[in-house]
């Protein structure tokens, strides 16, 4: 019994003692699993090339404003890579982990990576679904998560409301209309993206999955990617993922150098090539996209809605207007 | 004199009953079963074994396994105690014990979770003690085994309370008087006479340690490699469409609880023969 102590005391002495290993957590949302798999694999590669430290990036997965409550509530993250600045604002805001000027650190508002948002639909398109419009019509039933809890979610959600606001010039009467058309349509809530692609692909419910250019690209390249149909409206959001290094734990674990390095890795030439390959657009110039992305004209959540800020309290707050328009009679 | 049947209902309607019954059976417990095991093999043996033996199934096993040594023995001996004083003694708050007591199983698991994130978490009211400690409890091992423990309470205490309550004070109290001590009392005397319902109790107690979903989700952080169990695990690769990977990890769930099955019926045997 004895020598069983000491035998695991000494295991555990090792896995703290060893310099020459760091690791560190990245939290991040749901449609970035593959992406980051092959990123921190890469990463760690060059790092050890580079510097001879042996690095493991850990992951968690989850729906975007879950995972930031999570990280508030204490999951000692070292880097998050999340949906939407203002889930890393909320960080920000309620934590003292970070410092509310985050996203001047790193190139580009530190966004390195974006996405849209595209509609994948049954073969055939059997409701004949063409545009934001089509689904609010009766009968079409929509499958998109919560937007409380998921980044991509209030994607989606911005990207119906700005189309409808477009086309209407600037009145919010339609745009109004057409998301509690949409919301009403909607059989299931799930709490994060790929719940959602799993809720529509694998257990065959809905007509019409409103979601990431990413996740539409990868179940379509997939198993059941033959039974689905990859459908493009007239104009949709530009979704910017920023990411951070948390300060206040990088110093406490001692893992700041490597954090730094991670996040400034993800701006290289290897990881855009990596994001291109899983269905997400580097920022910056000299992107040539494969043509399996979709060719759509965007507006971004600064321009249409004034920052994720304003977006935020006017429609996803508490008593919002998704609370006043969602609500079942 | 011929035997009478224990009911009048005609051939038909009996027959017609046992096959509702069987039918019921078959779609809700034998399909499931053989579905996940089929498709933990549909793609061959070496596929499932590559599964189970990956890294992060190993460290989901590994977890789950720590989890259940440490939740069973801990309920093991906090639900004896508290079936043996609610059985035994009468004392001011003994409805309320037996109330607590009861508590876990009427409390939904996710609430269960969410309790501790608030009282344990960072903005917890312990959670600037537990920092200043570097003591990291929520979104960690520790977190996982509080939440398992919590949850799987009720369920030694809950088998072992209605025997020792029938049983009475009789025999103990013969003891006492015959000379034994406390502790004499208690371990020869009133633990053997419920060792198979608590056997039973620990059993069940295990089951669910091993299963439960609810309460680990909201505290575990979902960290590949660290702080899933099993049931988080099949989730994660049943997201990341690995459907044979999801399988065969809930086919390990699946064996665990055919053993456990196992195990309480020969419980239940030799319960009944002595």
């Amino acid at each position: 019994m004895r020598a069983l102590l000491v035998s695991l005391l000494l295991l555990a002495g090792c896995a703290k003692g060893d310099a020459k290993t760091v690791t560190i957590l990245n939290v991040s949302f749901d449609p970035t699993r593959e992406l980051y798999e092959e990123l921190n694999a890469a990463f760690s590669r060059e790092y050890a090339a580079k510097t001879g430290v042996t690095v493991t990036v850990n992951q968690s997965h989850g729906g975007s404003g879950k995972q930031a409550r999570a990280v508030i509530d204490g999951l000692e993250a070292d880097v998050v890579t999340l949906a939407l600045a203002y889930d890393i604002d909320a960080i920000a805001s309620k934590s003292k982990a970070l410092k509310a000027d985050w996203s001047q650190r790193l190139p580009r508002g530190s966004v390195p990576f974006s996405s849209t948002i595209v509609f994948v639909v049954r073969k055939g398109n059997p409701k004949g679904i063409a545009d934001w419009e089509d689904l609010a019509k009766p009968g079409v039933q929509v499958i998109t998560p919560n937007p409380k809890t998921s980044g991509g979610a209030r994607y989606n959600y911005l990207a119906a409301y700005g189309s409808a606001q477009r086309k209407a010039g600037g009145d919010e009467g339609p745009a109004k209309a057409l998301v509690k058309g949409i919301y009403t349509n909607v059989p299931v809530l799930d709490t994060g993206a790929r719940g959602s692609t799993t809720t529509f692909v694998e257990r065959g419910i809905g007509d019409v999955l409103v979601t990431w250019e990413s996740d539409a690209l990868l179940v379509l390249a997939g198993r059941q990617g033959a039974e689905l149909e990859l459908v493009v409206p007239s104009v949709s959001i530009l979704a910017e993922m920023p990411v951070a290094v948390l300060d206040g734990n990088v110093e406490k674990h001692g893992t700041r150098a490597v954090a730094e390095a991670y996040v400034q890795f993800l701006y290289s030439e290897a990881a855009r090539g990596i994001a291109v390959k899983h269905g997400f657009r580097p920022t910056g110039d000299g992107v040539v996209l494969p043509e399996r992305f979709v060719k759509v004209e965007t507006f971004g959540v600064d321009a249409q809605f004034g920052g994720w800020a304003k977006a935020q309290a006017a429609h996803f707050d508490d008593k919002a207007q998704f609370d006043q328009l969602a609500v079942k009679p | 004199m011929r035997e009478r049947a224990a009911t009048r209902e005609p051939v038909w309607v009996r027959r017609a009953l046992i096959a509702a019954a069987l039918a019921f059976l078959a779609l809700f417990l034998f399909v499931p079963v053989i579905a996940v095991f089929a498709s933990a093999f549909a793609e061959g043996p070496l596929k499932w074994l590559s599964a189970v033996t990956d890294r992060e199934s190993l460290s989901a096993i590994t977890l789950t396994l720590l989890t259940a040594l440490i939740a069973v023995p801990l309920n093991l001996v906090f639900g004896v105690a508290a079936a043996w004083l609610i059985a035994k003694f009468r004392f001011p708050g003994r409805s309320v014990l037996l109330t607590l007591v009861d508590l876990p199983f009427s409390i939904s698991p996710v609430i269960a979770g969410l309790m501790f994130v608030m009282l344990l978490g960072k903005n917890g009211p312990f959670g600037g003690l537990l920092e200043a400690h570097h003591l990291q409890i929520i979104f960690a091992p520790p977190g996982i085994v509080i939440a398992t423990v919590f949850v799987t309470f009720p369920f030694v205490a809950r088998e072992v309370l209605p025997l020792m309550q029938s049983q009475g004070n009789d025999q103990e109290e013969a003891a006492l008087t015959l000379g034994a001590s406390g502790w004499q009392t208690f371990f020869k005397v009133t633990l053997p006479r419920v060792k198979w319902a608590l056997l039973y109790g620990v059993v069940l107690c295990n089951a669910r340690a091993m299963g439960e979903f609810g309460a680990v989700s909201v505290v575990s952080g979902h960290i590949r490699g660290l702080t899933n169990t099993l049931p988080l695990h099949v989730e994660i690769l049943y997201n990341e469409y690995q459907f044979t990977g999801a399988f065969a990890v809930a086919s390990l769930l699946t064996f665990l609880a055919l053993v456990t099955l196992g195990v309480k019926k020969v419980v239940e045997w030799r319960a009944a023969a002595t």
